[in-house]
């Protein structure tokens, strides 16, 4: 939450600062300041995660990796979404993916052995598709920007609206694939223990 | 802010977490990667979101809990794996090999 608060001032700070004209359209410099930082840290810890030769030590970089994410989530202003990120990934996944790691005893100090011997193979795949996605992106959207109404516009579409309409949604739009989402929790919660116990 | 930086950001991810998946050999760190995957697709729903409605939010939470479901059974089958054949290696899960 404090992450959004800071944010959350920074951003009101700005809009006071810079003319009226040019709040209304972008809502650009600090925002893009953050996004580059976050960005870079990022694709560093992105690349450690599937690079580094310690388990435990790729699972707490991922924690960087998620966490930007849910930065980003705050930037776009989703702001349910980026507590649901940071509640749920980094809260209970990176528990569950530390208990993997200790459940099946891997090897917790540095290990020459979690590596296979496609990597020139995975290289390529990975370039090829990086390519041929940012082609098809700049291609399809250009200079498109993104506008931020939030801090420019009245109180009508300030953020705890963007909030309330997304509950809207899915509880009217999206009724029946949200409960549907329930019973595969469900079944998801059942499987997991059903796999798991010693028998 | 340009659309296009979220994107990109989210390519750069995608590709990062598909390399992963085919480099790892660990059960474990290769599931990690998936959620590398699973997470640059998300940024794109949010990004999307923000640029033309409500919609792409309710689809990455949809994503952020069947993620979390996935990351539980497929850690418990990486656990039966482990229970079954004393090691996580991927690479050594050929016996339908013939």
């Amino acid at each position: 939450m404090s992450s959004v608060a800071v944010v959350d001032s920074v951003a009101s700070v700005f809009a006071q600062v810079v003319p009226a004209s040019a709040a209304e359209t972008t809502f650009d410099v600090p925002a893009n300041v953050v996004f580059a930082v976050q960005a870079v840290f990022m694709i560093f810890a992105a690349i450690r995660v599937v690079t580094t030769k310690n388990v435990v030590h790729a699972a707490l970089w991922l924690v960087v990796v998620l966490g930007g994410v849910g930065l980003n989530y705050v930037l776009l202003q989703a702001e349910f979404v980026a507590v649901t990120q940071f509640l749920v990934y980094l809260g209970a996944v990176i528990v569950l993916f530390l208990f993997g790691v200790m459940l099946t005893r891997a090897p917790l100090g540095v290990s020459e052995d979690l590596d296979n011997n496609q990597k020139k193979i995975g290289i390529g795949v990975g370039v090829a598709l990086l390519g041929v996605l940012t082609y098809a992106l700049i291609e399809s959207f250009g200079r498109s920007e993104l506008t931020f109404a939030a801090y420019s516009g009245t109180s009508e579409v300030n953020t705890n609206g963007r909030t309330q309409a997304l509950s809207d949604t899915i509880f009217s739009q999206y009724l029946i694939p949200f409960e549907m989402l329930s019973l595969l929790l469900l079944a998801a919660l059942i499987g997991a223990i059903v796999l798991a116990r010693r028998d | 802010m340009l659309l296009n930086q979220f994107l990109l950001l989210s390519a750069i991810l995608f590709s990062i977490g598909v390399y992963g998946v085919i480099v790892r050999k660990n059960g474990v760190l290769v599931l990690m990667s998936i959620e590398l995957v699973l997470n640059a697709v998300n940024i794109n729903l949010i990004v999307f979101s923000t640029y033309w409605g409500n919609s792409g939010q309710v689809f990455a939470l949809f994503t952020i809990a069947i993620a979390a479901a996935e990351v539980g059974v497929g850690l418990a089958i990486v656990l039966l794996i482990y229970r079954n054949q004393r090691s996580v290696d991927i690479d050594e899960l050929d016996e339908l090999k013939g």
